[in-house]
């Protein structure tokens, strides 16, 4: 996204089936470089009727049904001055649902402000809400991280880690063994609906492609079919790979969670070291499961120790019994307490 | 090699959390460190051979290592058992 997000730039939204605005220009082409500022909407009735406190004047204004009627009701009462006031507020532009029509009276005051006329095929609620979508996605927060992302089982994976750690090469495996990429290098994050982050190429256009070091740049679409890549996926998991150092303590039992910041959001992370011979991919993989486990409410180190804690407590009261009903049994040695 | 004798002091026994605790420590020295318990010796580095010893409440162990740093590694480990690996 450019700094600017203008009209234009919301009719070239690349948007499709349940998404798609539909959206037409009818005039005040001139406007099209205005600037939507607010990822919001509003129905101007109130404007309509002639008060204008509180008017959202910076939003995308909706004509549904009502609006347009009573623009037909003003035009035969051949009054324009609500209108005129309208377009003397800096109204980014006018969008008219149905696939209606302004009166030509309105048409005429609009262009001659300058302001777009767009039209929509949609009803107005389901515009509404798509529109809101749309608008929320382009105004999302979001960062541009260095990482590899992929799907794996189904679950994001986000691999991070420094250059030439084995990121690119690590996802090149995870391909092979019928897993997805979504982006190589630089990985797009957005966070939608406050705590989703969603991960896409930073730019869509590159498509699918990656660099592997003594190869060079590689398309992944091509080599390994459409199955194998994916646009954009939520983040569930972030890997980070380092290169094995003896002085570190790695997790050895995996009972704690530990988790990455990214956009305010928190996100399950695991510290991989990377070493000759240990299969990285196949540690990932094991990761993704293990994750997914996680998120139905089995906690395999958890259950694991619960079981631990279970045996001992109860070879400690085998223990006490043999000690107290067979006093002369050789096997249960005498214990000062 | 270094030996010591030693005993489980903390109600729970070796649990995975004192397990990850004393792999940690004896993976800090480069000497061999193995505990034996009965009859079964295992390797102290090996978090899942520790926990399947099954050392409860009062049991007896013997901490024994073998390598350059032996004896400061049998007493580091000695003192974690001590401690009841900071539980109660």
């Amino acid at each position: 996204m450019s700094a600017r997000f203008t009209v234009l730039d919301l009719l070239n939204l690349d948007l499709r089936e349940h998404n798609a605005l539909e959206l037409v220009c009818l005039g005040g082409r001139p406007g099209l470089e205005r600037e939507i500022a607010v990822p919001d909407l509003n129905r101007p009735g109130l404007a309509l009727s002639g008060f204008f406190e509180n008017f959202g004047s910076d939003r995308v204004q909706i004509f549904g049904r009502g609006e347009t009627a009573y623009l037909h009701q003003l035009d035969k009462e051949r009054r324009t001055d609500t209108i005129e006031e309208i377009f003397r507020h800096p109204v980014p532009c006018v969008i008219f649902t149905h696939q209606q029509r302004p009166t030509d009276s309105f048409f005429e005051i609009a262009e001659r402000g300058n302001c777009p006329i767009l039209q929509t095929s949609l009803p107005s609620s389901e515009f509404s809400s798509r529109l809101i979508r749309a608008l929320s996605n382009v105004f999302a927060a979001r960062e541009v991280v260095h990482g590899t992302l992929v799907e794996v089982f189904g679950l994001g994976v986000l691999l991070l880690g420094d250059s030439g750690v084995g990121k690119s090469e690590t996802a090149l495996e995870l391909i092979e063994r019928g897993h997805r990429l979504v982006a190589d290098d630089s990985v797009q994050i957005r966070c939608v609906a406050g705590n989703i982050l969603l991960g896409q190429g930073a730019h869509r256009s590159l498509g699918h492609h990656m660099e592997i070091r003594g190869l060079g740049i590689i398309n992944v679409t091509h080599l390994f079919g459409v199955g194998s890549i994916r646009d954009s996926k939520q983040i569930q998991l972030v890997v980070e790979l380092e290169e094995w150092d003896n002085g570190v303590d790695y997790d050895r039992f995996g009972e704690e969670e530990s988790t990455t910041e990214i956009l305010g959001v928190h996100v399950p992370d695991a510290r991989i070291p990377v070493k000759p011979g240990r299969n990285i991919p196949i540690i990932i993989e094991t990761a993704a499961m293990n994750e997914r486990l996680k998120s139905m409410g089995y906690y395999s180190a958890k259950e694991f120790n619960q079981s631990v804690l279970k045996w001992l407590e109860s070879e400690n009261a085998r223990k006490l019994y043999l000690r107290g009903y067979r006093p002369f049994d050789e096997s249960a040695e005498p214990e000062e307490e | 090699m270094t030996e010591k004798q030693v005993t489980i002091r903390n109600r729970a026994g070796i649990h995975a959390r004192p397990a990850a605790l004393i792999v940690q420590t004896a993976s800090s020295f480069s000497s061999k460190v193995f505990l034996k318990k009965d009859h079964e010796t295992i390797n102290a580095k090996s978090i899942m051979g520790i926990i399947t010893l099954g050392a409860g409440y009062n049991s007896e162990l013997t901490i024994t290592a073998e390598g350059p740093d032996e004896e400061s590694a049998v007493e580091t480990l000695a003192r974690l058992f001590e401690n009841r690996f900071e539980e109660e």
